[in-house]
């Protein structure tokens, strides 16, 4: 076999990695011991953290990539894929991630962010990345950096679910819209999502009274007119298949097992849980139950009974009480 | 023909996708379901198991009675194929992985499995591969397993690395890459002639 022939980190092989997830279970843990558990509930995957959002959000200061010792840890201790967060545009954490062998990166709104004009150029890795998104634009956005999969945001830490349904939701409704949208329409679509990767440059030629150039590289070596390419391309290709091109995950806020089968009954191809398993009063059941739950969101009688007797779930906190710094969703557009 | 995908988790509808196309291409009359029902794994003609994660769905399988009704087709000669995680399940000899996870497995294919045989998923790899059968073919191995030894019984397809990574017995299929993920339809064209055999 000539060795030119392998080839490695291609779309087919990113997205592909995705795909294998699907209908399954992500569970955020902080140690070894709880990714065995995770294991052994049937989690198809697991986040690695330093910390639950509901703790990064009690802790408050600067959350940062977790301790890669920590990381280590919970790679040698399961056999299933470990995932890992970096900072929204942290190039760094990512390659440092990348490095560890962690095999999914989640460029997180959970963590600060560390650029507030851009998102990493994910297609420059060999490891797929996921990313949270509020709207089709942001999903979009992050498809056409390269981002292998796609969460909703929710609100993180809360163990409340009312904003990752508006996120789904709102994507599910624009996705229909767009089948009804003739080619043109898509175009200026595509041209405003672009809006957002102008940032930087209009910030820069204002200030020194300049005119905005439309062959400059306004997001590494992309003009505006790529990139609206780009994204309208993408756009194109949701209008046809009426879906994401990518697997689409539901995340930020499912606590119980009845609110992991209403986002699968939204369409979400599987589901990350956060606080939600760890800060549970039983967390061995809670896993086993949510997993059963994705499984058979479809039918009433199996939630019903995998509920029955759970004991206490996350406590949760009204999304409309928190003041705006404390929504972790309206990071990284 | 039915021939039924089993649903739990993994990569289901690009099963249910690729298996119509090759139906459609053999002009084969037939219909493709996902499932995660015995009885109707119990009524198909054909059954597939996809990638995904290789616990997970043993658990899945063997908690109902998935895996009595595969285990049943397979004994009524019907064909069987694994891919990626399926190929762990298909296989009678698991490793330290398969052990320490307490992976239970179908036993169809007297072949000796490695879990994550190539390492993680930054190692995971496209490759134009040499399947006996099919031909050049370009296999995706996703955190892939693969099969380290089989017995003499084992007709071996396709190799890469010293590793087998194709492999029939009788009627039973196993395949450590994806080839639901590429729009090549002729290995699910080659599984559903077994049927026909």
């Amino acid at each position: 076999m000539k060795l030119e022939e392998l080839r490695f980190g291609t779309e087919l092989i990113k997205r592909g990695f995705a795909k294998m997830q699907k209908g399954g279970v992500i569970m955020d843990v902080t140690n070894a011991e709880q990714a065995v558990i995770a294991e052994e509930a049937g989690a198809v995957a697991v986040m690695a953290l330093h910390k639950v959002p509901a703790d990064i959000r009690t802790a408050g200061g600067v959350a940062r990539m977790a301790d890669p010792k920590k990381i280590e840890e919970i790679i040698d201790a399961v056999t299933i894929p470990v995932m890992a967060k970096c900072r929204i545009g942290h190039v760094m954490e990512a390659k440092a991630l990348e490095t560890l062998g962690v095999d999914m990166i989640d460029e997180s709104e959970v963590l600060t962010p560390a650029d507030v004009f851009f998102h990493i150029d994910k297609r420059k890795f060999i490891v797929p990345f996921v990313c949270g998104a509020r709207s089709l634009g942001e999903a979009v956005r992050r498809i056409w950096e390269g981002a292998a999969m796609i969460r909703t945001k929710g609100e993180a830490g809360t163990g409340n679910v009312v904003e990752a349904v508006k996120h789904m939701r709102l994507i599910n409704y624009a996705i229909a819209k767009l089948g009804k949208l003739p080619d043109e329409k898509i175009y200026n679509v595509a041209e405003k999502y672009a809006e957002r990767y102008l940032q930087l440059a209009k910030l820069v030629n204002e200030s020194m009274s300049l005119d905005f150039d439309k062959n400059e590289p306004v997001f590494e070596e992309y003009t505006f007119d790529e990139i609206v390419d780009g994204l309208y391309r993408i756009l194109l290709e949701i209008k046809e298949m009426q879906r994401l091109p990518v697997v689409n995950f539901a995340a930020g806020g499912i606590a119980t097992p009845a609110d992991a089968a209403f986002m699968m009954k939204l369409g979400a191809d599987g589901v990350f849980v956060g606080s939600g398993i760890f800060k549970s009063s039983n967390p061995p059941e809670y896993a086993k139950a949510i997993v059963e739950a994705v499984q058979h969101y479809d039918e009433p009688e199996v939630i019903a009974e995998v509920s029955k007797g759970l004991g206490d779930a996350m406590k949760g906190l009204d999304v409309s009480k928190l003041s705006e710094e404390e929504r972790l969703q309206t990071r990284g557009v | 023909m039915r021939v039924a995908v089993i649903g739990v988790q993994g990569d289901v509808e690009e099963h249910v996708i690729v298996t119509k196309k090759a139906l459609k291409n053999l002009k084969v009359d037939g219909e493709v379901v996902a499932t995660r029902k015995a009885g109707v794994v119990a009524r198909s003609d054909a059954v597939i198991i996809p990638g995904g994660e290789s616990t997970t769905i043993s658990k899945l399988i063997f908690s109902n009675s998935i895996a009595e009704k595969i285990l049943q087709l397979a004994y009524e000669n019907k064909p069987v194929m694994g891919t990626c995680a399926g190929l762990i399940l298909l296989s009678k000899h698991g490793d330290e992985q398969v052990a320490k996870t307490n992976t239970k497995l179908l036993g169809l294919m007297d072949i000796w499995v490695k879990r994550n045989a190539f390492g993680r998923q930054r190692e995971s790899f496209q490759v134009r591969l040499n399947v006996k059968g099919i031909g050049d073919y370009d296999a995706v191995f996703i955190r892939a397993p693969a099969i380290v030894k089989a017995e003499k019984n084992v007709d071996v397809l396709a190799t890469f690395e010293n590793y087998i990574v194709a492999a029939r017995q009788g009627k039973i299929l196993a395949l450590a890459f994806h080839p639901e993920l590429t729009n090549d339809t002729r290995v699910h064209e080659y599984f559903l002639k077994l049927a026909f055999d």
